[in-house]
């Protein structure tokens, strides 16, 4: 009797142990052998068809090739930056003399004006997003509150937002030009013509899915948390700030990631047609450059425009993360 | 239209309803005077309320009692005024009432807490609105600790409503509006989302703080027990459309009530079968009997007169 109860005890124990152990093990294969796997095939896949297609500048780059390039363009790069320190250590060294020679020499200081790497390009291109994104959020979120708050309203702009919100930005970006270069005049302007352009295009595109998600996630409020509200007698500030706001904080992030995504896509098509520096700029310059490299280092670029949108969605999800009350909202 | 009843225990009545009979519409603390309500819809307007008066005691307890669609929680919203009547209307110590305010507090049904916020930080929100000129910080943090502690929920303070369940969040809803010191205490079947357990023991500390504060209310309820131990008074009102009084009940049993002991009360039963007579033979809900064919319409009617 007592044996056979030990048995079926240490069955149990073995049952448990093997359900744990299956768990454990159908978590590592759902966060990392499956992606691993998906990953690898891709890059089978990738190569076996790259190899089949010849274009006129040569193969098609495999991951191969743009591995290689990734690496010519981080010492690219790297020599780039040591001309640049070179350059502004001789300035330094003939202003110092020029100053030993004339005590009263104003000292002129030159910017480097070599070639934008690609680190160069990725770094102007996520500081345009960013402030292109900003831009638009700084108007969408008000005025989705606003739009949200009075029906009237809603009803007074809601075909315009309708209207423009599936314009393309290719379409804004020649007025965009043309406005800015009519209106920006200036002998010593703050930014450049380009990075206001790329600025206005990134930020009319954006502006749309942010207005829409704030204006509805506020006229979704809880018809009771209103009245709350109204019997308090809540001034309208307090009333944003109180019940209003921490309300459609969901909807309002929801309305930020999807702006933030089309604000990349926006940005990367607007540099490359308009010429404005940025990655968009490196692909159509080395599509331009035609070298056998170049579809390698095209290729390079799409690799790593992807990962910066993912990473910028990343790190929405993060800030709303912390934001928000509710953390069961937060999804990815 | 109050319906005076033989009464058996005149030794025990409350002087509350006593002074009742006499009282005028200008003596009357809080005047529901005439209002008339009717809601537009696509097929024209709907009258949910037809000429609702009734005069309410400073310190009066009334229950509003009726079937469901049948305007209770019209009379109650336009007496918050958060629906304006569209006849008649409401005088609160003689001053018309046409905006919602803190003076009328309102206990929602489903409480209607702020989730964000912690139980301290939502009835902060209220003290901190009210009070805002007449006590300093540290006052207004001893008014809520004491508001909360009044409902027994200041063990819990600082947790937010998710992380309560629903009686407790009921109470902290109860402590908001107290806190807001009401002329007038508005309750919107406050304990109907609760089980029966619960809701008993809400209704023992109602009492409690209905004693020691000596609130005027409002409240309404489909429960018939709830109704005639709490009240001093259980208006009762007609089916919609065109709802209104049907019977007023005054209560003359003496406080404190005890639920155990009234089990036994002559007058407590013959209270409640003159409730439930005039529910169940009176205004008895002339309604099919849902089958699969006849609950649609009957949804669709229900919800027309849940408009009311």
């Amino acid at each position: 009797m007592s044996l056979s109860t030990a048995t079926i005890n240490r069955s149990t124990v073995n049952e448990k142990m093997m359900k744990t152990l299956k768990s454990v093990f159908n978590k590592v294969t759902n966060t990392l052998i499956l992606p691993a796997v998906g990953i690898a095939i891709f890059l089978v896949l990738w190569s076996i068809t790259a190899s089949s297609i010849h274009t006129s500048l040569g193969e098609f780059p495999g991951p191969n090739a743009v591995v290689k390039q990734f690496s010519a363009l981080y010492d690219e790069h790297n020599t780039e930056r040591e001309k640049a320190e070179a350059f502004y250590d001789r300035q330094d060294l003939r202003n110092a003399k020029k100053l030993e020679k004339k005590p009263d020499y104003v000292v002129k200081t030159r910017a480097y004006t070599g070639k934008e790497t690609f680190f160069d390009q990725i770094l102007t291109s996520l500081i345009t997003v960013t402030s292109g994104f900003l831009v638009a959020a700084f108007i969408a979120i008000p005025l989705g509150i606003w739009m949200g708050l009075s029906a009237k309203l809603n009803s007074a702009i809601n075909p315009i937002v309708q209207i423009f919100k599936p314009v393309s930005p290719l379409a804004w970006l020649p007025l965009v030009t043309m406005i800015v270069s009519a209106l920006y005049v200036s002998d010593d302007p703050m930014v450049s013509k380009s990075f206001l352009t790329s600025l206005i295009t990134v930020s009319l595109c954006s502006l749309w899915p942010m207005v829409i998600n704030t204006s509805i996630g506020v006229s979704s409020i809880d018809s009771d948390l209103l009245n709350v509200s109204k019997v308090l007698r809540l001034p309208t500030f307090t009333h944003i700030k109180k019940i209003v706001l921490p309300a459609s904080i969901p909807m309002i992030f929801t309305g930020m990631r999807l702006s933030f995504g089309v604000a990349w896509m926006v940005l990367i098509a607007a540099e490359m047609l308009a010429q404005n520096p940025g990655l968009g700029k490196f692909v159509w310059d080395e599509f331009q450059n035609g070298s056998s490299d170049s579809l390698a280092r095209i290729m390079a670029a799409v690799v790593v425009i992807g990962f910066i949108g993912f990473l910028l969605d990343r790190i929405m999800l993060a800030l709303q993360r912390k934001v928000s009350w509710d953390k069961s909202s937060v999804s990815v | 239209m109050t319906i005076t009843t033989a009464n058996t225990m005149t030794n025990t009545a409350s002087k509350i309803t006593a002074d009742n009979k006499k009282m005028t519409k200008e003596e009357a603390f809080l005047n529901i005077s005439k209002i008339d309500m009717a809601f537009p819809t696509p097929t024209g307007s709907f009258t949910a309320l037809k000429d609702v008066d009734l005069q309410i005691k400073k310190g009066e307890f009334i229950s509003l009692i009726g079937h469901s669609g049948c305007g209770k929680s019209t009379v109650l919203n336009i007496v918050a005024g958060i629906y304006q009547a569209t006849k008649g209307g409401i005088l609160l110590k003689n001053k018309e009432v046409n905006e919602p305010g803190p003076e009328r507090a309102v206990v929602f049904q489903n409480h209607s807490l702020l989730p964000w916020l912690t139980s301290f930080q939502n009835v902060q929100l209220a003290v901190d609105q009210v009070f805002s000129k007449t006590m300093s910080k540290s006052e207004k943090k001893e008014w809520i600790e004491h508001n909360l502690k009044l409902v027994h929920m200041d063990h819990a303070m600082h947790k937010r409503p998710d992380e309560i369940s629903g009686g407790m969040k009921q109470r902290v809803g109860i402590a908001r509006a107290l806190a807001m010191q009401p002329e007038v205490l508005l309750m919107d079947e406050p304990f109907g989302a609760l089980d029966a357990l619960t809701r008993a023991h809400m209704q023992d500390s109602l009492m409690e703080i209905q004693k020691e504060l000596n609130n005027t209310v409002i409240m309404i309820t489909h429960d018939v027990d709830e109704a005639v131990l709490l009240s001093d008074r259980i208006v009762m009102m007609t089916n919609g459309p065109e709802a209104t009084i049907g019977e007023i009940l005054d209560v003359n049993l003496p406080h404190p009530r005890n639920r155990l002991a009234l089990a036994e009360n002559p007058e407590y039963n013959r209270l409640r079968s003159a409730v439930l007579t005039f529910l169940y033979e009176k205004q008895r809900k002339v309604e099919v009997i849902p089958t699969a064919k006849t609950t649609e319409k009957a949804d669709i009617e229900q919800q027309k007169n849940n408009v009311a």
